[in-house]
């Protein structure tokens, strides 16, 4: 046995399926012995797309996803896939082919520092420098990616040691590191502290993160908000925690969010910050919107607690487990009942006049706009798919008239880039979750930018029979810089124009994709149909006026 | 506001990197930085001087904590540590201010440990205040070199 056979043992101890890679001289042994094997390979076109592949299946199995790749512009290229996913926590093990050992630090053909380069957004890096410590690397590594706040993990395996005998394996079967113990239970104190506040408070609400989807916590979450009746919203990496239609669900949050939701934190007596980081987009004065109230931080990552708003009630730990400890908590009474009375109100009214303006889209015989209104579109696309089905959103203009339209249902997810709003994420990461889910509906949807950046990843799909359905909202422009540019620069439209290539039913045609066009509102309901019922995989370009702002309103005076 | 973080991390390479990598990514200050090995082989300690409001510095032991090669992160303000300071200086020296320097010198508890018959080597060994003072005194004698090893400190026997 070599190196690179134990490794690809580990990743059979570790009950891996999938490796998302690119080959080359540096982790040719790797993918030598993982021939052997019956993990599955899928051959990106590129390294980038790797990771967001092995991201969209992390977060649909809540398994670690595992990239490989070679050494130098591989694992250069992997970098934006890394820094994407540690941004939004997603667990992966990432292991790079280096040079060999003895020509490190030697500037030699396609040597990277990668484990430098990726300092600052890995949640721990390893340069395996001895074939027998890769048993515990690999067995150290898995179990950083997927507990505490989860995170990616760089393994740099030089191909020297990939290709060293290793006379004795032997995966351990537990971890001894004195440097990393994250906090799973909540403290039983402060948990007591919460719900005795949670009794007095008026007007509680959750604000709900990313961290209930990656701790698994989402049925306790909504255990916990229907058993005492407390509202919910979310931020961007937190939708789909609660239904979109649910009766205590008050939509996202932040400078992209519903109004009343915003609005709802606002008035709120205390707030319950649920695995969410405080971050910019989502509260951006965090000091004036906690003034007054009552603010209990939850994470399982310490210094996210106090980073941007000071808790009043700091709560480490696994949400999955912090909320189990609020539903066995011995009950507590409260009565929120006029609260979500005029939260109602409010969500009511503004729901009320977004459909009537969405209905009247659809009947609109002569719209001041070309194509389609692209947040009528998106409303009708959710709400035709199935209950289960996922929902993976680009980077854009696309992304936020999705996080304010799309309907996410009982068992649906809702998947994008939400830390680093890396664009082209969408395409890669439904593949993962297709692969991960064979049997659900996997849905991408992006703008004719983010699509460009990574769509050389239909033919990874084609090649691997992989199904892929892909809405490209098609304005010709780079939308949500050129609204900006509309907002702050006066309508100087500076390299935001990107033209109408490529043509989109000729590159289906090069990839064997159907292709389905929807040009007007008037067929938004027919061609959705027509694009869901596709056996086969497919592309519908949706036509999109320029105009479109991400929040909603059409630009008339906004002409170019 | 300062504050002294007196972090032990495991002894492997790059550590001290990613260390000073977290101050330099998080715009966190490094007022000075003294590492070496402990009794223990395999760890190493880090005494780590910075400034900041509450908020960072708080952050900074957040962030320590969180890079998983540090295995423990203590700290204190200087009143509550006992700190040293090694500084090695090198000076010209002539007739007229040789006896000015060895009375600064005697006044101050430093050594000289090296000498020809122009350059002394002076070497002090006090709390960081002290060392600036005592490199006041030379501002008008010639330094030809000098070294800090940075802010070493342990809490008071009283803190424990």
């Amino acid at each position: 046995m070599n190196g690179a056979d134990a490794v690809v043992k580990c990743l059979q101890k570790e009950g891996v399926e999938y490796v998302f890679g690119y080959p080359g001289v540096a982790i040719a042994p790797f993918y030598n012995s993982i021939l052997d094997t019956d993990i599955h390979t899928i051959l990106v076109r590129q390294e980038q797309n790797a990771a967001h592949e092995a991201s969209g299946y992390a977060r649909i199995t809540g398994k670690v996803g595992v990239v490989a790749v070679t050494s130098g512009p591989g694992a250069e290229n992997l970098i934006t896939g890394i820094a994407t996913a540690f941004a939004d926590s997603i667990p992966l093990v990432c292991i790079t082919g280096q040079v060999e050992t003895s020509l490190l630090g030697g500037d030699v053909f396609q040597e990277a520092d990668i484990s430098g380069a990726c300092e600052s957004f890995v949640k721990y890096s390893y340069i395996v420098r001895d074939v027998k410590e890769i048993p515990r690397i690999m067995k150290e590594a898995f179990y950083i990616a997927s507990t505490g706040r989860r995170g990616p993990v760089l393994i740099d395996l030089p191909s020297d040691v990939q290709l060293s005998a290793l006379p004795h394996f032997d995966y351990p079967e537990s971890l001894r590191m004195r440097t990393y113990k994250p906090t799973v239970e909540g403290h039983a104190v402060q948990i007591d502290k919460v719900m005795k506040e949670l009794s007095r408070a008026k007007r509680p609400i959750i604000c709900a993160g990313g961290g209930v989807h990656l701790s698994g916590a989402v049925n306790e979450l909504r255990a916990f908000a229907e058993k005492y009746e407390i509202p919910v919203v979310c931020t961007m990496m937190g939708l789909g925690v609660m239904p979109t239609q649910h009766p205590l669900f008050y939509g996202m949050v932040g400078n992209n969010g519903q109004p009343y939701g915003n609005r709802a934190m606002n008035d709120a007596d205390m707030i319950i910050m649920a695995g969410a980081r405080v971050a910019d987009r989502s509260i951006s004065q965090p000091s004036l919107i906690t003034e007054g109230k009552i603010l209990v931080h939850i994470d399982v990552d310490p210094a996210e607690i106090g980073k941007n708003a000071g808790p009043t009630i700091p709560l480490v730990g696994d949400l999955d487990h912090v909320l189990a400890s609020f539903l066995r908590h011995e009950p507590i009474t409260c009565d929120h009942g006029a609260w979500v009375t005029e939260l109602n109100k409010n969500r009511t009214e503004s729901e009320a006049d977004k459909n009537a303006e969405l209905k009247k889209a659809l009947t609109n015989e002569n719209p001041a706009y070309r194509g389609v209104n692209p947040q009528a579109f998106v409303r009708a696309l959710s709400l035709a798919m199935d209950d289960d089905a996922i929902y993976v959103a680009d980077v854009g203009q696309n992304q936020l008239w999705s996080c304010a339209n799309a309907v996410i249902r009982e068992n649906g997810r809702f998947l994008t880039s939400g830390g680093m709003g890396t664009m082209g994420y969408a395409l890669p990461a439904a593949i993962g979750c297709q692969l991960a889910a064979p049997d659900r509906l996997v849905v991408s949807v992006c703008g004719d930018g983010g699509f460009q950046m990574n769509m050389m990843e239909l033919a990874t799909a084609q090649y691997y029979g992989i199904r892929t359905k892909t809405v490209v909202l098609k304005n010709r422009w780079l939308g949500l810089v050129r609204q900006h540019q509309h907002l702050s620069y006066k309508d100087r439209w500076s390299v935001t124009d990107i033209g109408d290539y490529p043509r989109l039913d000729a590159l289906t045609r090069a990839y064997d994709l159907d292709y389905v066009k929807l040009e007007s509102d008037r067929e938004i309901h027919e061609k959705i149909r027509e694009f869901l019922q596709c056996e086969n995989s497919v592309l519908l370009e949706v036509d999109v006026d320029p105009d479109w702002m991400a929040f909603g309103d059409f630009h008339k005076e906004y002409h170019r | 506001m300062k504050r002294i973080y007196s972090v032990l991390v495991e002894n492997r390479a790059g550590v001290l990197c990613k260390v000073a990598g977290l101050f330099w990514r998080r715009c966190f200050n490094i007022d000075s930085l003294a590492v070496g090995e402990t009794d223990d082989h395999t760890v190493s300690n880090m005494v780590i001087v910075s400034s900041g409001d509450r908020r960072t510095l708080e952050q900074i032991e957040k962030q320590l904590n969180k890079k998983l090669d540090v295995i423990k992160v203590k700290t204190f303000d200087e009143t509550q540590a006992l700190s040293r300071e090694l500084m090695l200086m090198k000076v010209k020296y002539n007739r007229n201010n040789r006896r000015d320097i060895m009375e600064n010198c005697t006044i101050m508890g430093a050594q000289i440990v090296d000498m020809s018959n122009s350059l002394m080597t002076i070497q002090i060994c006090d709390t960081p205040e002290r060392v600036d003072m005592f490199l006041n005194t030379f501002k008008t004698i010639s330094i030809v070199e000098l070294t800090r090893t940075g802010t070493l400190a342990v809490t008071k026997c009283s803190e424990a």
